[in-house]
């Protein structure tokens, strides 16, 4: 590898970008507006499901039925889904980047971040979006009140 | 002579255990940044398995059951005191990271301790209310 050593006091300059989209960039953009957004959701979520009523013991499968079969909440789950796990794998390459020192060691890492990232969006958003409230030959007593109604 | 072992003096400093005075190691900046690191990776990783137990109610109420019915025991009850301390904590010191780039980078001190004690008001309103809830199931 051959460097030239520029002349004393000269001026720095970055080295010119090749043309193209500025990924990294956008990541670090990415993280500022997203963390803001998920300040708001994820307070709410808490507050929601751990501070109102009687909190963690409120929660069971009616208490997400009457969430899941709410638009306001289908879409503040899925926002959350998709936000924080983007956040969080972004964050996750970073920290890979910084720690991984062999090529291949990163490449595996950042694969494995990837396919658990893709796989979790998939999963979680097909859930929210198929997701029957009163399944057929379920007990009664688990179901949210309103399917004795159907 | 004397002027040579001056200067082995310094280097001896510079190379001593002892971190000479540094703009950030060591203190608010680096404690933000090590703890930012920290509860980040913990929140992901809590975040993969959330995803996984709340896919259950697509597999069955009593599966779906069986699984919450776990995270209202005492134990893990003060284990998501913990997360929630985590998350509060990630979400202000990253608040303030966006005013440190966006606003100004003098105030980052002052802005660690906000930080700090906006965790302690948010805690305070937090774990007594929830402890309450998990230990009088």
């Amino acid at each position: 590898m051959t460097s030239t050593i520029e002349a004393p006091r000269s001026p720095y300059s970055r080295a010119p970008r090749s043309r193209g989209v500025n990924w990294e960039k956008w990541g670090w953009i990415y993280m500022r507006v997203s963390g803001v957004v998920l300040v708001v959701l994820i307070f709410g979520h808490l507050f929601v499901n751990l501070m109102v009523g009687e909190g963690v013991n409120a929660l069971n499968f009616a208490f997400v039925a009457g969430k899941l079969t709410t638009p306001f909440w289908m879409v503040w789950d899925v926002l959350m889904l998709w936000l924080a796990l983007i956040h969080g794998g972004n964050g996750m390459r970073t920290l890979v980047n910084d720690y991984a020192t062999q090529r291949l060691t990163r490449g595996i890492l950042k694969s494995a971040i990837l396919a658990a990232v893709v796989i979790l969006i998939v999963l979680g958003t097909l859930v929210v979006f198929t997701f029957d409230p009163c399944p057929a030959g379920a007990p009664a007593d688990l179901l949210p009140t309103f399917c004795s109604a159907i | 002579m004397p002027e040579q072992a001056a200067t082995l003096t310094s280097q001896q400093k510079t190379t001593s255990r002892r971190p000479a005075g540094t703009l950030y190691r060591g203190r608010e900046g680096m404690w933000s940044w090590v703890l930012h690191r920290i509860t980040g990776v913990a929140i992901f990783f809590f975040l993969l398995v959330h995803i996984l137990d709340t896919a259950l109610v697509r597999v069955s109420p009593e599966a779906y059951n069986a699984v919450i019915s776990s995270y209202q025991t005492p134990i893990m009850g003060l284990g998501e005191t913990a997360l929630v301390g985590a998350i509060v904590f990630h979400a202000f010191n990253g608040l303030r990271i966006i005013l440190i780039d966006f606003w100004n980078a003098k105030y980052q001190k002052v802005m660690f301790y906000v930080v700090m004690a906006l965790w302690v008001v948010t805690m305070l309103a937090f774990v007594p209310r929830h402890l309450i809830n998990v230990f009088s199931h």
